[in-house]
């Protein structure tokens, strides 16, 4: 069975702000022509490396964001690169790229043009601030969209004398792509009816602007500003703490704690299972928290006898966490009904029984290796049209004859081509 | 103001002519908080015509950004929640009670007329319901169900229960936010909620796109931490492949970038109370701009000069570059920087971007919409602007039971003495 996106040609210029967004459809059954210049993108160049051997085709971040894609390489900046992209262009359904704005056009591959010869095409730029307006062509990172865009303020610590924190693993980028994936659907599926193309512009300043929650409504709606917390929602007042340590050093976030009578009892039969009841002597609030109808919020604070009620269910679980290794902390309240989350490293979790039972862990063969290498898999689970990683990230030039041969070029063209550094 | 190549949603003239990009698709909304309903909005705003549907009994309490603040005056209640808003524009919205038989059988003959069902329940609720996907399958053939929960419906956690902090913490994203031996930061927000509805829309619109080629609909099984420990793929890689593990002395540094490796790298204190200044050195062209630009005698140092002498000093690079941005205000600072072409930012309070920033601004990112108790209120609009068929947002989120007329009498032909029966049986 094929991907939902089978069918859909993807030209992308290679390019850290686009790879999510191509390997998104690519692991859709989309077919994404990843098209690097002839001594290989940037991305393969820096480290991780597998055996930890600095070598382009071994490049890990890389071989992530570039699974399911075929690989072609062309120098667009030469008048006969042009001329060649020019054509691949007229191959594809979308066009994927993340250039800073006004290069493309610098170089005489311009998208406007582009969409006027090719009126079904699909043109999705991804920028960090959009293809125009008064910061396009402000140089940034990763972390500098996240400080604009409102995550950084929101991250960090109670204590304020540390810096905010940004979020690692390149969220803003994910961000972007996500957003240009969702609007180049959109276009697509317009397309089906309407035959025409488009202009797609994807703006991942903005993206983090609006992937901020509170942060942003709390201003919006009543002028208020968020503070960051430890490990929780960043909040106009403080709000205790939800991350605890447990008895093997790792975390856990504990969740809200009980509100119910249920809840309660929950609870407290988890401590008396567990031999704690004399080592804590607050469990007659617990008994208490049993007898109320129901936890009212915005009393907490102004009632006493209730104050103490919710201190104590969160006590009781920060006395368990202690006492049990973070993992079993964390399954044991989740079976009892109270949920909480073991903080795992993203290493952990491919070896966690769930995740490995749903088959999340997916192994890829890399012939050149001798070996399997296995990936994080999918991130949803189409019944009918399966995701798929069909295959390794493509060595530099791998589908040169494949695609070029659409465009009727024969091995010793390419050859010449090849000579002249053109691909 | 819009720039002039970028037309948005409410001036384009095509948009008025039809229903937008997405006008054809109709959609069976079961979803809500923001994991839910954060995807139904980015369709919504398309055009696809999204029906909420929501209990009269509990009044919609499910959702709990309902009547949960920020509210925009003193007023509380179940339609004034800024969240709900925020998350539910362009929506309609319908009551139904499914405990009853005729609930059952109106939700059955809504499904009839949708393309998709869409829900964020806890897995197996649907089932419960009586509307799992087989159930689905039977009345409407083509009927594309996406189902988001915290671990999927199948597997050993499949019951259990999760909200965006414990999605983050379990899929490794928590542990990935932190400075060194400090417990982990995490997110300062639902992260993974607000995710979690971007893949969501994604799965609703491949499925689209496919039953338009192949009038196949399909179920769509999506576990908010799969999508969550996606996101972290190059540390996985380093772990599979070279056994390197996220958890080990020092690590994580994430205010810091390893892969490329650039120095500085950082978020550091300027003047003023809470103020601070991202700054990140992509290369030796960056780190000579930014010398240029302090001019302290530290950026003369040798040792400094390039790469691989900044990261080998990092510490001493950062506190020696902490005494000039802690002299400094951090817009200011980062103006300087940007200007000399070194990638800076101030890190932004909610109030600087939204009202200062003239990127947010020109793109038009804060669009006005009409809510029918609260008035005008300001909400997030779209990171994306498509050249011929854009979004626009302008309805406010639905009150409680707002559109049943428009539904149960405009789409299911009933009467409107039906209605008011239907009212005073509860079923509504």
């Amino acid at each position: 069975m094929a991907g939902p996106l089978e069918g859909v040609r993807v030209l992308e210029l290679a390019h850290e702000r686009t790879a999510f967004a191509g390997k998104l459809l690519a692991d859709a059954g989309a077919d994404v022509r990843l098209l690097e210049p002839p001594d290989g993108c940037a991305q393969r160049r820096h480290a991780p490396f597998a055996g930890d051997h600095p070598d382009p085709e071994r490049n890990l971040s890389f071989w992530h964001y570039n699974t399911s894609k075929r690989g072609i390489t062309l120098d667009v900046e030469t008048p006969r690169g042009r001329e060649l992209a020019g054509a691949l262009i007229g191959l594809v359904d979308v066009v994927l790229e993340g250039e800073d704005p006004g290069w493309l056009t610098a170089i005489g591959v311009d998208a406007t043009a582009e969409l006027a010869r090719n009126p079904a095409l699909v043109w999705v730029s991804i920028t960090p601030f959009g293809r125009s307006g008064a910061r396009a062509h402000d140089p940034a990172t990763d972390l500098t969209l996240l400080a604009s865009g409102g995550p950084v303020w929101s991250c960090g610590y109670d204590d304020h004398s540390a810096p905010p924190v940004r979020g690692g693993g390149n969220q803003a980028y994910h961000t972007g792509a996500h957003f240009a994936v969702m609007a180049l659907l959109v276009a697509l599926i317009e397309r089906q009816r309407s035959g025409r193309g488009q202009l797609v512009d994807v703006n991942i300043h903005a993206a983090c602007n609006v992937t901020t929650e509170f942060a942003t409504y709390e201003w919006l709606v009543a002028h208020g500003t968020v503070q960051r917390q430890t490990g929780r929602h960043a909040s106009l007042a403080r709000t205790p703490p939800t991350q605890a340590r447990c008895a093997d050093g790792r975390y856990a976030n504990t969740g809200v704690p009980p509100r119910t009578p249920e809840q309660f009892r929950r609870l407290r039969q988890w401590l008396v299972d567990l031999g704690l009841v004399e080592e804590f002597p607050e469990i007659f609030l617990l008994d208490m928290g049993m007898e109320r109808d129901h936890i009212d919020w915005s009393s907490v604070g102004k009632d006493e006898e209730l104050t103490a009620i919710v201190a104590a269910g969160r006590d009781a679980i920060v006395l368990i966490a202690a006492r049990l290794p973070a993992v079993d902390f964390f399954r044991q309240a989740q079976e009892r009904g109270i949920p909480v989350g073991v903080i795992y490293a993203p290493e952990e979790v491919l070896d966690d029984p769930h995740f490995r039972a749903r088959g999340f862990p997916v192994d890829v063969e890399h012939p050149e290796l001798g070996r399997t290498v296995t990936y994080p898999g999918a991130p949803y689970r189409f019944t009918g049209t399966p995701w798929r990683l069909s295959r390794r990230a493509p060595r530099l030039g791998e589908h040169n004859a494949a695609v070029y041969g659409e465009l009727g070029l024969t091995s010793a063209d390419l050859v010449a081509l090849r000579a002249q550094r053109i691909v | 103001m819009p720039v002039a190549e970028r037309p948005i949603a409410t001036t384009c003239a095509e948009q008025g002519s039809s229903r937008g990009a997405l006008g054809h698709v109709r959609i069976c909304d079961f979803s809500g908080q923001l994991a839910g309903a954060g995807a139904t909005k980015f369709l919504a705003a398309f055009g696809a015509q999204v029906i909420r549907i929501e209990d009269p009994v509990r009044q919609g309490r499910w959702d709990i950004l309902r009547g949960a603040p920020p509210f925009p005056d003193e007023r509380r209640g179940i339609n004034l929640g800024g969240g709900f808003n925020n998350h539910n524009t362009e929506k309609l919205g319908i009551t139904l009670n499914l405990r009853r038989p005729r609930g059952r059988e109106l939700l059955e003959r809504l499904v009839r007329i949708c393309d998709v069902v869409a829900e964020n329940f806890a897995a197996g609720v649907m089932e419960r319901l009586g509307f799992g996907y087989e159930r689905l399958r039977e009345l409407q053939p083509d009927v594309i169900y996406v189902s988001n929960s915290g671990f999927g419906a199948t597997g050993p956690y499949r019951r259990f229960k999760t909200w965006g902090p414990i999605v983050q913490a379990v899929s490794g994203l928590t542990f990935t936010s932190g400075l060194p031996d400090r417990e982990p930061a995490g997110w300062g927000y639902s992260y993974m909620d607000h995710t979690g509805g971007y893949y969501m829309a994604i799965a609703i619109l491949m499925a689209l796109y496919h039953r338009a080629r192949t009038g196949e609909g399909q179920w769509v099984d999506m576990a908010c931490t799969e999508a969550g420990a996606t996101l972290n793929g190059p540390a996985i890689l380093d772990f599979t492949v070279n056994g390197h593990p996220m958890r080990r002395p020092g690590s994580p540094h994430s205010n810091r970038h390893e892969w490329p490796p650039m120095a500085p790298h950082g978020i550091y204190p300027a003047l003023g109370d809470d103020a601070w200044i991202a700054i990140a050195c992509r290369d030796d062209v960056d780190w000579r701009a930014l010398a240029g630009v302090i001019d302290r005698p530290f950026t003369r140092e040798a040792r400094f000069a390039d790469l691989a002498g900044r990261l080998a000093a990092q510490d001493e690079l950062d506190a020696a570059l902490v005494g000039w941005t802690g002299e400094h205000d951090e817009h200011a600072a980062a103006r300087a920087l940007v200007a000399a072409g070194v990638p800076a930012a101030a890190v932004a309070r909610p109030e600087d971007r939204i009202e200062r920033d003239p990127n947010t601004a020109e793109w038009g990112l804060w669009p006005e919409v009409e809510h029918r108790m609260m008035g005008r209120v300001r909400v997030d609009g779209l990171p994306v602007h498509l050249s011929r068929t854009d979004w626009s947002i302008a309805r406010g989120a639905p009150c409680l039971g707002e559109h049943n007329e428009r539904v149960f009498c405009e789409l299911l032909g009933l009467g409107r003495d039906e209605l008011d029966a239907l009212r005073a049986d509860g079923v509504i």
